[in-house]
């Protein structure tokens, strides 16, 4: 039965039915609700014999599961943004150790300027390092992507990421189905490792890799993302059929068989954008959606697929590659190489602004007549933007550019003297 | 779908308020969505949340910007912060105070907004006297479901006992029906005497 | 210095400090009407914040002492947050805000390139809570220590992550209540035997100036924050700063609970130099333990029926500890130093 419920208690509750022994932790907003709730789930005795440890850093917090998951123990943590910037290196060490750790990203922005609201930057900062990145729409999804993430790294030994918008999500509170012990119990055997610290039998892990060897790692370590495409798929059929719920699998199309123009997009913006896609429908308009669930490995096929027949592919991105644009539509592009689909690309909802449907209709009106900018920065104020380079030009010495910026969106300005 | 926009300060349980209507909507039959909107921790800070409720499950993520009821928990944000920015012609605004609109000095609101049916109620009081603590969000939340229709007495307690255990979650449920009772009634506020501005 | 010490003020009820009865060297740099204000009033801090009040003072020694040409790097935290809300910034001071684990570093950046131009004549301060010191900055302070950079580094320690909801820091007392040390199962709260001691760390490495600070002290924390400017090098200082939210006390009596946490032996004042210590200030009235954590939510466990005496003796042990090494009870009418 589904109960309101927050959607980091939510997540809490579904990581600690999947009996995680070794959980570390370190605050970063908006993902701390997760690690708060765990640590109060593991002194009441809730998960077996977790260890819980509070880590000096983030960095130290991936390290701590790095040596954890060597030692055989299935291991979580979780954070965002920053956080997930200070732990670059260990991420990379995971996923080339082939340590099957997972861990929850509460999609925040990256600094400069520090900000704490939603995008996926932070994410989008990691999407080459190994790890399997897969994106939840809602909190029922989040749910049962944790529980898919245990089994697919351990089968894999590769780690997962299981992303989910900050605040949007994981301070929103709707009713979730959370799976009972048993039922988790019957789909999420105990980890038993393909590698471990074992004094029976001694191995080696770690060891330095010149170029003889070093490009044979790295396909292996590619292979096992090529892999998991296939097991994807198969999980959520068994998902399905163990918990009576359609899991998200790799994408997942929404009135796309007949329709001109589909928006594709991560994440929670999923749910307005079809929200969206209805309106328009009834008036006429053929437009469908596409949610894509598995970023990394990236769904090349799939996509493809769903894409092809449409006239126009519109790219909703909550985040930017400076200097060049879009990333997520560089991926759409990709996989439609060869084909005549237009890909727009639209940059939206940067540290936290929303995305309304309103702002998406017309945006879809837009592009369709074939009046959008390519990229299309979704509602930037292009007046502060003209203003703003027009100060810079008028003084060599013209101040913090973010404090400018801010003060003129705002009334309010405060220059001490 | 019915939209609730919440606005208080950091400390008044703004964001609870928006969880127990989310609770009570579900033990009624309906989908709901929460949530606030964000920042650092600090007490005392403008908050917002929100709060959907519909028929069916809600898929739409955005802010309320076109609310159909507004809560304000602390009228010292009235003349500060825009409020009532989107508010449906015929919305409903239920304000936490002793003094009656007039005497709130939204008399332009109200020009702006003839058809909204603005209330003001003393939740703030009704809380302090049925727990011993003057947090107005339960209150203000049975408040809003007598002056919208919304959602009936009994389930807003039986949401308000479920958030709160025990002897606080029964306090709560009682300022809740009080608060009910006292906008079903039509009852209205001033303040007795007078009182220097900035408290209500 | 030494003068100060011969006059006994007298306490009035609101805890005023006679002024008058001081020649104009020893007044206080916040009676002045000079001072500099580098945290201006307008910022956001929670009413009583602890933090607030200690960086206001600090600062301002520091500018007075460096005739007002100072350059301050934060660290992500409280006092980041509360003192810059978009648009609007509280700091009448050059400022730097880079990252939540980097303010040393950053500091000794900017200490690097004032030097490489020339600028003898500017000083440095870098700030950050326990969090950025204590736990996620430490490799860069231990780094800047060990170099001597010319960086003061004041650490505003509320013993916790408070800015981000209330979670444990190496710097969060054993029994106390965040919400990643809960008030749950057989140990509630912070575990003891944990906890990193970055006062003694520093004088560890030898630097030439470390002393801990209160806000119930005023002169004493202006007077450190003072000499501390005239010394070259790597110095720093550590302030408590109570934190009505996290701590769980009426935001009126912030300074009454440091006041406490000072005279129970629990923070011990003192100086050291070069790794040696050359003075502390003596606990003028003890008081039990008890009346420090019976003002606090965040301890309010230890005081259910029935109380948890363990645990409360242990951290009066550990304030006990602390009287013996530092000598905080010295002779009646000795000055301490």
């Amino acid at each position: 039965m589904p109960e309101p419920i927050e959607g980091s208690q939510a997540v809490a509750a579904a990581v600690g039915r999947c009996r995680p022994e070794v959980i570390s932790c370190y605050p970063i907003t908006p993902q701390t609700h997760i690690v708060e709730n765990l640590s109060v789930r593991v002194r009441k005795g809730e998960i077996g014999n977790c260890q819980f440890i509070n880590a000096e850093s983030e960095f130290g917090a991936l390290s701590i599961l790095i040596g954890a998951s060597a030692t055989g123990a299935r291991t979580y943590t979780a954070t965002s943004s920053q956080g997930l910037l200070f732990m670059a290196e260990a991420i990379y060490n995971a996923s080339g150790l082939g340590l099957p750790i997972v861990m929850t990203i509460g999609n925040r922005a990256i600094g400069a300027p520090i900000n704490i609201w939603n995008d996926h930057s932070d994410s989008m900062s990691m999407r080459d390092a190994g790890w399997i990145q897969i994106f939840a729409e809602t909190n029922q999804e989040a749910v049962d992507l944790h529980i898919q993430a245990f089994r697919l790294a351990e089968e894999l030994s590769c780690p997962v990421m299981v992303c989910m918008d900050g605040f949007i999500l994981t301070h929103a509170y709707e009713p979730v189905e959370i799976p009972t012990q048993e039922q988790v119990d019957a789909f999420l055997p105990p980890y038993n490792p393909v590698q471990v610290l074992d004094p029976a039998d001694p191995v080696t892990i770690g060891a330095m890799v010149g170029p003889e060897a070093f490009a044979e790692v790295r396909y292996l370590a590619h292979h096992k993302q090529l892999r998991a495409l296939e097991r994807i798929p198969q999980l959520s059929a068994e998902f399905r059929e163990q918990f009576g719920r359609v899991p998200l699998g790799l994408t997942d199309a929404y009135r796309t068989d007949d329709a001109d123009t589909i928006v594709v997009a991560l994440g929670s913006v999923n749910g307005t954008i079809r929200e969206a896609v209805d309106e328009l429908r009834e008036q006429g308009i053929k437009v469908g959606s596409l949610k894509i669930g598995s970023y990394r490995p990236f769904p090349t096929a799939q996509v493809r697929a769903a894409l092809h027949p449409a006239k126009r592919a519109i790219v909703v991105e909550k985040d930017l590659a400076l200097g060049k644009g879009g990333i997520v539509s560089s991926d759409i592009k990709m996989a439609l190489r060869g084909l005549s689909t237009i890909v727009q690309t639209v940059i939206a909802g940067l540290g936290g602004r929303s995305i309304t449907k309103a702002s998406l209709i017309r945006m879809i009106g837009e592009a369709r007549a074939g009046k959008l900018d390519e990229p299309h920065f979704l509602d930037l104020n292009w007046a502060v933007i003209h203003q703003e380079l027009e100060r810079q030009q008028r003084r060599r010495r013209s101040g913090p550019m973010t404090e400018h910026v801010l003060r003129a969106v705002n009334a309010v300005s405060s220059k001490i003297t | 779908m019915f939209q609730i926009r919440i606005h208080g300060r950091g400390g008044q349980g703004v964001v609870t308020a928006a969880e127990i209507l989310a609770v009570a909507a579900f033990m009624d039959g309906k989908y709901a969505q929460a949530f606030p909107s964000f920042g650092s921790e600090r007490m005392g800070a403008p908050v917002m949340s929100f709060c959907r409720v519909d028929d069916k499950f809600i898929r739409l993520r955005e802010p309320v910007m076109e609310p159909d009821a507004l809560i304000i928990q602390d009228p010292t944000l009235l003349h500060q912060v825009d409020l009532f920015a989107g508010i449906r012609p015929s919305g409903y605004v239920l304000i936490n105070s002793t003094r009656s609109p007039v005497e709130l000095g939204i008399n332009e609101l109200l020009l702006r907004f003839p058809n909204c049916h603005i209330r003001t109620v003393p939740a703030s009081e009704i809380a302090l006297e049925k727990t011993g603590r003057s947090l107005p969000n339960a209150a203000l939340i049975g408040g809003l479901a007598a002056l919208t229709g919304l959602l009936g007495s009994a389930v807003v307690s039986e949401a308000i006992r479920k958030k709160f255990s025990g002897r606080v979650g029964e306090a709560n449920a009682a300022a809740a029906e009080a608060t009910f009772q006292a906008i079903s009634s039509g009852q209205s506020w001033t303040s007795k005497e007078k009182r220097h501005a900035g408290t209500h | 210095m030494n003068d100060r010490q011969k006059i006994k003020f007298y306490q009035t009820g609101t805890f005023t400090v006679g002024n008058r009865l001081l020649g104009e060297e020893d007044r206080t740099v916040q009676s002045r009407m000079e001072r500099t204000n580098s945290l201006n009033s307008g910022h956001r801090a929670c009413q009583g914040c602890g933090e607030a009040l200690g960086a206001r003072y600090a600062v301002d020694a520091a500018m007075r002492a460096a005739q007002n040409r100072l350059i301050a790097v934060n660290a992500t935290g409280c006092l980041e947050v509360f003192s810059t809300p978009y648009p609007e910034s509280s700091w009448q001071i050059p400022w730097l805000h880079s990252l939540f684990g980097n303010a040393p570093a950053v500091a000794t950046g900017v200490a690097a390139a004032l030097r490489a131009k020339g600028r003898t004549d500017m000083k440095v301060i870098a700030q950050g809570g326990d969090g950025g010191t204590v736990d996620i900055g430490f490799g860069c302070l231990s780094g800047m220590f060990e170099r001597n950079d010319d960086v003061l580094y004041i650490c505003y320690d509320n013993e916790g992550y408070m800015n981000t909801g209330v979670q444990r820091s190496g710097s969060t007392p054993p029994a106390a209540r965040t919400m990643t040390t809960p008030v749950v199962g057989e140990h509630p709260g912070n575990s003891f035997g944990t906890g990193k001691n970055v006062p003694r760390i520093a004088m560890a490495h030898g630097i030439p100036y470390v002393a801990t600070a209160s806000v119930a002290d005023l002169r004493d924390l202006e007077a450190k924050v003072t000499k501390a400017m005239e010394i070259p090098g790597s110095r720093y200082i550590h302030i408590l700063v109570p934190c009505p939210l996290g701590w769980a006390h009426d935001p009126s009596l912030t300074i009454k609970v440091a006041r406490l946490a000072v005279e129970s032996g629990l923070f011990p004042l003192f100086e050291a130099e070069f790794g040696k210590p050359t003075g502390r200030t003596l606990i003028r009235r003890k008081v039990p333990v008890e009346r420090y954590l019976e003002l606090q939510g965040r301890f309010k466990h230890l005081f259910r029926d029935p109380p948890d005496r363990a645990a409360i003796a242990a951290i009066q042990s550990i304030a006990d500890q602390h009287i013996a090494e530092y000598g905080l009870m010295g002779e009646e009418g000795s000055d301490g130093r």
